[in-house]
Formats: C-alpha cells, structure tokens, sequence
C-alpha cells in the first residue's frame, strides 16, 4: 500500500520529458500543417486570390428610401417624389479637385453656391463614397455631359427622387421644406439610417414628422469592375418608403383663405373644435418651398430675408399680436366662472373708466359710452368699461390662471417645429422679463387684451376652438392619418385622452355664447354693418378685435375714417365658430394691417367659412337657434 | 507603526532594486517576446492604417504586461502553489458574478469595478493549469480514472461558465490549458484514446448547446462559398488577404485587401491575416519559427524545473500559447472555424497581452528556481 502512495519522483520527471517532447513533436507537426496551408494559399493558389483581391471590389450601394408623401384630407397631393438627375463625384478617383471642377463647369453650368456647398459635404464623406455636386440637371445639361463623359472619370449622372411641393406658396408655412443634409444635422443624425440619403425635412410638417417620413434605407452590394462600373448586383435589400402622412388641412379651405387676404399680410387659422383637426393655416405672404429644395441661392435668398413683407415669417404659428377685444368673451366666461359676475349683472360705461383714486382714464370705443350694458351687450358691442371693471375685481393672478386654461401664454403642441408660445401677462412674467414691478392699470387694459399681451393665430383660433366645444381641450394638429406605403391601409392618429373641460358651468359657456351671436346678429354687433351674417344658413357666433400696435399718447379720440391710417396703427382680429350651437368649425384671422376687426378682418373670416361650408357633405341641418332667435335673444339680453 | 512603515518601504525598495539589478529571466525567452511584440507593433501600425494612437495603447500594454511579467517573476513557485487553491476559487466565484450580475444582453464577458473593468475570464487562463497542477502534483501519477475524473469536473465548471457569457474562443483556450496538464502528468495512452472517443460521441450533444451563431459558424466554415457576403464573408476575404500575399507578399503597408476594408476586425482576430498579406510566406514561416521558438523554450524550462507543480505549470503555459497561434491561424487560413482567439502578442487590444506576458513571469520564476544541476 505504501509503495503505491510513495511518489515517484524521478519517475515522473523523465516520465514528463517524454510528454513534453511528444508534445512538442505534435505541435511542430501542427504548426507545419499550418504553415502547408499557407504554403497552400500562398503559392499553389496564389495566382487565383490575386485575381480575386484585384477583382475584389464589391461596392456597397445605399439606396436611401422614399420619402413618404404627403396629402390633405381629402388626398390632394401636398409633397412628391419625382425622379431627377443629379451630378456626383467620387473624390477618390479624382486627381486635381479644382482643376477638374472648373473644366467641368464648362460643361455644365456650377454656380458658386453649387461648390461651396459639395466642399462643405466633401468633408462629410469617405473618400470613396459618391457626393452629390448639383441636384436637380436640366435637359440640356444632361446631354451636354453624357457627350463629355469621358473625359470626367469618377463624375457621374446618378438618378434620384427629388421633393416637389406642387402647391408651392400655399402649404409652404405648413409642410415646411426638406433641404440637404448640412453639418449641423449631422451632429444628431443615425449614420446608418441617413446613408445615401441628401434631404431632410428642415422646418414645418417635413421636419416635425421627419421620422415618419424618412423610411428605413436599404443597400445593394455591387460588383464593380477596375473601372468601378458596376457589374451586377449580387444582394439587394430593398428600402422601405417612409409613411404617408394626411393632414386635416382641405386645400380647397386652405386657398379659399389665401385668396381672402388678397396679399395683404396676416394669418388664419381654422381649426374643427370636435377634435383638434387644423382645417386651414394660411400665413400670407407666402414663399415658393420648392426653391430650397435644391439650395436657394444667396440672391433669391436675400430677397426672401430682406422683403418688408417679411415671407419667411410663419405668421400662423410664431407671428405675435395683441389680441385685443378677442379676449373679452374668454374674461367674461372667467367672470362667470370665478362667481365675480352673473350674466344679468350690469356696468355703466361712460366712456372712460377711472381706477378708484387714480386720475388716469381708460377709454371706450365709443366718445360717450355704450351705457348700461351686461355681459352679452359688452361682448356684443366690446364694452372697454365692462371688461376693465371685470379685470379690476377678477386680479392678474386669477385672471392670468383662467386664461392660461385656454391655452394663452403657452405653446398650443400643434405638430409643427418651433411654435411661440405668446405672452399670457402676469406679475411673475413681468418681473422675469423686465425686472419691473406690476401696476394695477396693466391689470386693467390686460382686461381688454392689450399691453403686454402676445397671442399667435394658432393659440386664438386653438382657444376658440376650445370655447366652441364647450370648453373641452383637443390639442391642435395637422396630422390627421397615416399609411404605410401604397398598399397599407390608412390608419387614423389614435384620437388622446379627453381632458376635463375649463368649463364647469355649461349656462355660463351659454351666456357668452349669446354675446358673440350678437357681434353678428345684433344691430349694435360689431359686425352687424358688415353683413357676414347674410345668406350663411348656420348661425355664426363671432368676435371683432382691433388692437393697437402702439399705445396712445396723448387724450385725443382718433376720428378719422381713413383707412390706410388706422391700418397702420391698428390690427385687425376676427374669431368665430359655427354652426353656433353645435360648432364644427372655428376660425382666427388676423390682418396685420387692417383698421377694423370687424370691417376687414371678418370678412376674410366669412370666405373660409363659405369654403368650408362647399366642403360639407350634408345639406345645413335645421337649426335650433336660428339667426332670427338669436337677435330677439340678444335684444332680451340687452332691454335686462 | 513608523517602524512597519519603514520596515514596509525597505522591503519595497530592495525589491525594486532586485527586479533592476538581478532580473530572474530567461534571457533567450525574453528575447524573443521582445523580437514577437515589436513584429506585433509593426504589423498593428500598417492594419490600423498608421493610427499612431492605437500603436501608442498598445505599447502601454506590452508596458504594463512587462511590469507584470517582472513583478510575478520574483515570486517562488512554491509561494504560487500555496496560493493557487484560492487564486482558482476566486476567479471562478468572480466567473460566477459576471453570469449572475451580467446585464443578460449579448455577450457578457465583463466585470465593472467601477475603478477598473476587466474580464474574469482572462485570470482563468492562468488559474486554471495553475489549479490542475495543484491538484496533481501530490498525487500518484500517472493519474487513475478518479483523479481524471476530479480535473475533468475542475476544468468543466469555469468552460462552462466562460461559454456560457458566450465567448467560446476563451472556453476552449482555458479548457485546453487544464487538459495539456492532464497530458503532461503522463496520462496512460490508452485513457487518451477513450477519452478521445468518448468526446467524438459526444459532439453532436454539444452541438446541442450551441449557440445559434456559433453552429452558423460551424456550418460556414464547412462551406463558406454558400454564404459569401454574410458570415463566409469573414472566410474568404481574409483567404484572399493570405493567398494574394503570395511568397514574399505585398509589402508593408501594401495589403489592399485591409486597407480597402474587404477585411474585417483586421486590427484584432484577423491582424494575421494583414501580415500574411503584407509580408508573404517568407513572414509568415519566420513567425511561426519564432513561435514555435518560444514554446520550445517553455518546455525547455519546464523539463528544468524542480517539482512536478512547476514542470506541469509551465509545460502546460507554453502549450496553450501553441493553441492561441494555430486556432488563429487555423481560422484566417479556412482551416478551423471563427473562433474569437487572438494571434499572441500581435493582435490589437484587450488584457490578453497582459495576461499572456504575466503567464510568462510565471515561467521566469519557475525558470530561476530550476533543478539544482547535479
């Protein structure tokens, strides 16, 4: 037993150099096999992989995917692909840059934007990755190159889709534009996603939904010769389009509305206060979309950037305006709402409204007052009074917190890039921007929607729309459905959770609802003398407004009638909703230069409701306020 | 307390002092990694098309791993078997955490110290033989069934556990570290040859357990040309890499086949294959002499040593670098499966130099504390 357990140790020594030199045999015999299949390779094959490796040039290709398209409600065409030449160099294979760039501008025409900007993309690429040198040839380009080909090795004529608005000025405030890929996006853009594509989605509906619309790129793997003309293609992997967007938008309300301005600058936003859906955004003056698309150049450019008019603007969505007397019917219902006021409950307007020990006066439109008047006279005929006596007792704290219910002050969420939020005033606001104390005499011309007030269109016609549907919220959006491809099926934008309404008291929504019928219906209406009422079947319910663009200097009433003069001091609003008893459309139209809300801004507002109403299936259901009513109302409201 | 401190910095500074003045190396050895890392800095610089940067982190390894090598070879082997029980059992249990804590997303190889990150994995390669060798040397050898049998459980765990994170590569360069001691202890041939059989019967069961990805590289090793572009793609552009090298190859700097980017990973797993292009048969035969130079020599020392724990460790170290150079070069040429294994030295990256470099401080100790020559 012991023997066995006594350890050999001299044994095991000779023992492991037999081992360790068997072992060292095989592995010399292994590395032998190793270095015969490199022998292998090396020589008996060697001719056939230096063919293959000189052969080997199998280029992967990105095909960038189609941008999706996008339509209006009713599938009138708003962006297309259409298919275009382009010119692309490979800079690898070229010897001489600048030589050859301005041999080829004799070919084709290069303009100076042309080169700065394929410079700028040169360093974006790997050498041996094409780039793009001018989008979009003409015929004759086309040819001359093809005949002079030869003598560019490495400069090609590459087909390609390219964005084409057909509308142009008409939706460029909306769908926005795609323009090539510069540094900037680069710095967030997903390498792998974006490969071989040169466009994308810079502002409004392209840029906003530039996820959507972008698609999954595919690849092509393609044997090229020494040459590096493509032999066959060995693998493809197909891209896949980006969605098809649909927006609320009807273009036939959308151009009815561009036409009503006459190219006088303004906005105007209609919005279905059902759901959200935006029906029209217009913005004028507008811009040709299709100019960036291929890169504006500096003089066309300049032109956009220093125009008076300012085109480039998007009026719609960041121009800001006081919102004038278009705030009173929301101060009333906040009136009502906070218990500060009944609907019965009566002011006398005089003419001018003093704050109790202050000697400064406020004034109405009207020299001498519109007398006593309750809350549907003061939102009929725009009472100042009414409202500065409302603001004073309410308070910019409670007033500032009703109103932001509406939506003022902040941004709506409509679905498009870098909206304004407006200014809401309020004393915190106050102090963050100037620094500056808060008086009670803002408190008070804050009540009629002037001082420091900042409303955009879509935040006016988004709280109309709000108020029209009782005071429920739907955010604002252009995107209506989407499909996938040609062949999906349409699939409607899941509709989000309804949130509480701002209004707790339906009496109350009715009360002011009475007073905007007014405005249209009342022989003392701010509209009444303008006739948008006639010949529309539905009852409209509206609000004239005509803010200052400064304020008034000395105690003098302004008594001209010129209008060219009151335009420049003044803008004009006008916001409606209709069928006034069951509302499906709400509309916000401002005149940047308009003397009266009432005589030139609603106007306008009648137009897109005209447009809308050709767009409505169903002959007018017979109402159950009819205008006829709605007058003899506002009458009983006012003999109170 | 002072006095500790001072006795601790004597202690310290006499050690330094040995490690510069009396290095206990073997100097051919030494020599020839010196001759294989700067061929590997050579090589690197040409596959990572002249990145000065990546040649810089590199020579700080080879650095690092230098430091390592003199460092472990100051420590006696019988030190290092006093500790290998404990240095195995820690860097299994730290296996066992990468796998439990592991984010359970891809491959899961790493520890995250927060101060350091580092592959448990890779303290195996040493750990392992280090373990078997322990086991063994007071034992009876040639070793019977149930010995076998223990070994066979301790080097199974930790493969196990390595294959699992998944990285087969290191799975089998741990596993065949533990087996070569096995072979070296002097194992009956006739055991050889069973166990041989037994594991032929048993490989369609671990095809059973493999990996998706790791069959589909079995199966595009067995016939690449079925798949050109995805996963042979790795196949027959790094044959192509070799084969167009030719006899004396491109030159440096001169392999199209990496430069153009035909090549894949060709900075780490493939980096042979850039050499074989660039400097041909006649590069690729020398380097192989030098390899085969460094394992012989490993043996050398290990016939040399004093104890059996000694001569197993160390026979089994140089024989596990052998298995690093043919997987490698077996998967470059078409001639083994794509293993993630990198070429000793010359790959680009990881804690494998490092790792490799302090195996060899092992073999330096075991080398100066050899046999009384008698």
């Amino acid at each position: 037993m012991s023997g066995r357990n006594l350890k050999d140790t001299h044994g095991e020594a000779s023992r492991f150099g037999v081992r360790a030199l068997i072992g060292f045999a095989l592995i010399v015999l292994a590395l032998a096999v190793l270095g015969g299949r490199f022998w292998y390779l090396q020589v008996m094959r060697h001719d056939e992989f230096t063919t293959r490796s000189q052969a080997n040039r199998v280029h992967l290709r990105h095909l960038p995917p189609p941008r999706g398209l996008i339509y209006d409600r009713n599938g009138v065409l708003l962006a297309d692909n259409v298919p275009a030449f382009r010119l692309d160099v490979v800079p690898e294979q070229i010897k001489g840059m600048d030589a050859m760039l301005a041999r080829l501008s004799t070919v084709v025409p290069l303009s100076g934007d042309d080169i700065a900007r394929f410079r700028q993309s040169l360093r974006q690429h790997r050498p041996f990755e094409a780039v793009p040198l001018k989008f979009h040839l003409d015929e004759a380009d086309i040819d001359r190159f093809a005949v002079n080909a030869w003598k560019f090795p490495g400069v090609d004529i590459a087909p390609y889709l390219t964005r084409n608005y057909p509308l142009g000025p008409d939706f460029a405030h909306v769908i926005g534009y795609v323009a090539r890929i510069d540094e900037k996006d680069l710095a967030h853009l997903d390498a792998d996603r974006y490969a071989g594509t040169t466009h994308i989605g810079k502002t409004g509906i392209e840029k906003y939904y530039e996820n959507r619309l972008h698609g999954t790129p595919g690849y092509e793997l393609v044997e090229v010769n020494a040459d590096q003309r493509p032999q066959r293609v060995l693998e493809r992997v197909a891209p896949k389009p980006g969605q098809n967007l649909y927006l609320g938008i009807d273009t036939r309300i959308q151009k009815a509305a561009i036409a009503a301005f006459a190219g006088r600058p303004g906005a105007a936003v209609a919005i279905d206060p059902r759901n959200g859906e935006v029906l029209a955004m217009v913005t004028v003056p507008s811009f040709d979309p299709n100019l960036f698309v291929n890169g504006i150049g500096q003089a066309d450019y300049s032109d956009l950037l220093h125009d008076p008019d300012k085109p480039l603007l998007n009026r719609a969505l960041r121009g800001g305006y006081p919102p004038g007397s278009t705030i009173k019917p929301f101060m009333g219902l906040a009136g009502l709402e906070l218990g500060l006021r009944r609907p019965t409950d009566t002011v006398f307007s005089s003419g001018t409204f003093y704050i109790p020990g202050q000697s400064r006066g406020y004034r109405d439109d009207q020299r001498y007052g519109a007398g006593t008047v309750n809350l549907m006279q003061a939102i009929t005929q725009s009472v100042n009074t009414y409202f500065y006596s409302l603001a004073l007792a309410m308070g910019i704290d409670r007033m500032d917190a009703y109103l932001s219910k509406f939506g003022f002050g902040a941004e709506t969420g409509v679905d498009l890039p870098s909206e304004s939020g407006g200014v809401l005033p309020s004393p915190g606001w106050k102090r963050a921007t100037f620094n500056q104390p808060w008086y009670a005499g803002e408190t008070v011309i804050a009540g009629i929607g002037q001082g420091y007030w900042v409303v955009t269109p879509i935040q006016l016609a988004h709280a109309v729309a709000m108020l029209a549907d009782g005071g429920l919220p739907h955010t604002p959006h252009l995107l209506r459905a989407t499909r996938d491809g040609r062949d999906g099926a349409i699939v409607a934008r899941p509709d989000p959770p309804e949130a509480p309404s701002a209004i707790r008291n339906p009496a109350d929504f009715d009360a002011v609802r009475q007073g905007m019928i007014g405005v249209v219906y009342d022989p003392r209406g701010t509209t009444y003398n303008v006739g948008i009422r006639t010949g529309f079947p539905y009852v409209i319910a509206g609000k004239t407004g005509t803010a200052e663009r400064f304020s008034r200097k000395g105690d003098e009433y302004i008594t001209t009638k010129d209008k060219a003069i009151l335009a420049a001091r003044h803008r004009a609003w006008f916001i409606c909703f209709t069928p006034a008893e069951a509302p499906r459309i709400a509309v916000a139209v401002v005149l940047e230069a308009g003397a009266w809300g009432g005589t030139d801004a609603a106007p306008i507002a009648r137009k897109i409701l005209d447009a809308w109403l050709a767009t409505q299936p169903a002959p007018p259901a017979p109402s159950t306020l009819t205008a006829g009513a709605a007058a003899e109302q506002a009458k009983a409201g006012a003999a109170q | 307390m002072n006095a500790t401190i001072a006795s601790l910095r004597t202690r310290v500074v006499r050690f330094g002092q040995r490690l510069m003045h009396r290095p206990r190396i073997d100097l051919p050895l030494a020599i020839a990694l010196l001759i294989l890392a700067c061929v590997g800095l050579v090589t690197l610089y040409s596959a990572s098309d002249l990145d000065a940067g990546v040649i810089g982190g590199q020579a700080a390894r080879f650095l690092l791993g230098a430091i390592f090598l003199l460092m472990v070879s100051r420590i006696p082997p019988t030190l290092l078997r006093t500790w290998t029980p404990w240095f195995y059992a820690i860097s299994t249990l730290l296996l066992v955490a990468v796998v439990a804590l592991g984010e359970g997303r891809g491959a899961n190889r790493w520890l995250d110290l927060r101060v350091v990150r580092f592959q448990p994995s890779e303290f195996l390669k040493l750990s392992m033989p280090m373990m078997i060798a322990w086991y063994l040397h007071p034992r009876q050898l040639p070793p019977g069934w149930k010995d076998i049998f223990v070994v066979g459980v301790l080097i199974a765990i930790p493969s196990a556990l390595i294959a699992k994170e998944p990285d087969l590569g290191t799975a089998l360069l741990v596993a065949a570290s533990g087996v070569f001691v096995l072979f070296l202890s002097g194992i009956a041939w006739w055991r050889v040859g069973l166990m041989l059989g037994a594991l032929a019967g048993a490989a369609p069961v671990a095809w059973h357990f493999l990996h998706d990805y790791q069959r589909q590289r079995v199966l595009t090793f067995l016939h690449p040309e079925n798949d050109p572009l995805g996963n042979g793609w790795h196949i027959i552009q790094s044959m192509i890499a070799v084969g167009s090298g030719g006899v004396f190859g491109k030159g440096w700097h001169q392999g199209t086949q990496s430069r153009l980017e035909f090549l894949p990973e060709h900075t780490t797993d493939f980096i042979f294959a850039v050499y074989s292009e660039e400097f041909g048969l006649v590069g690729v035969l020398l380097l192989l002499a030098l390899y085969i130079f460094i394992v012989g020599r490993c043996l050398w020392i290990a016939a040399n040593a004093r104890d059996t724990y000694s001569r197993l460790l160390a026979g089994a170290i140089g024989m596990s670098f052998f298995v690093y150079v043919m997987v490698n070069g077996g998967m470059i040429t078409g001639l083994l499966p794509v293993v993630g294994v990198p070429l000793p030295l010359i790959s680009y990256g990881g804690t494998s130099a490092v790792t490799l470099l302090t195996g060899f401080g092992v073999l330096m100790s075991i080398h100066a504390h050899r046999k009384w020559v008698g």
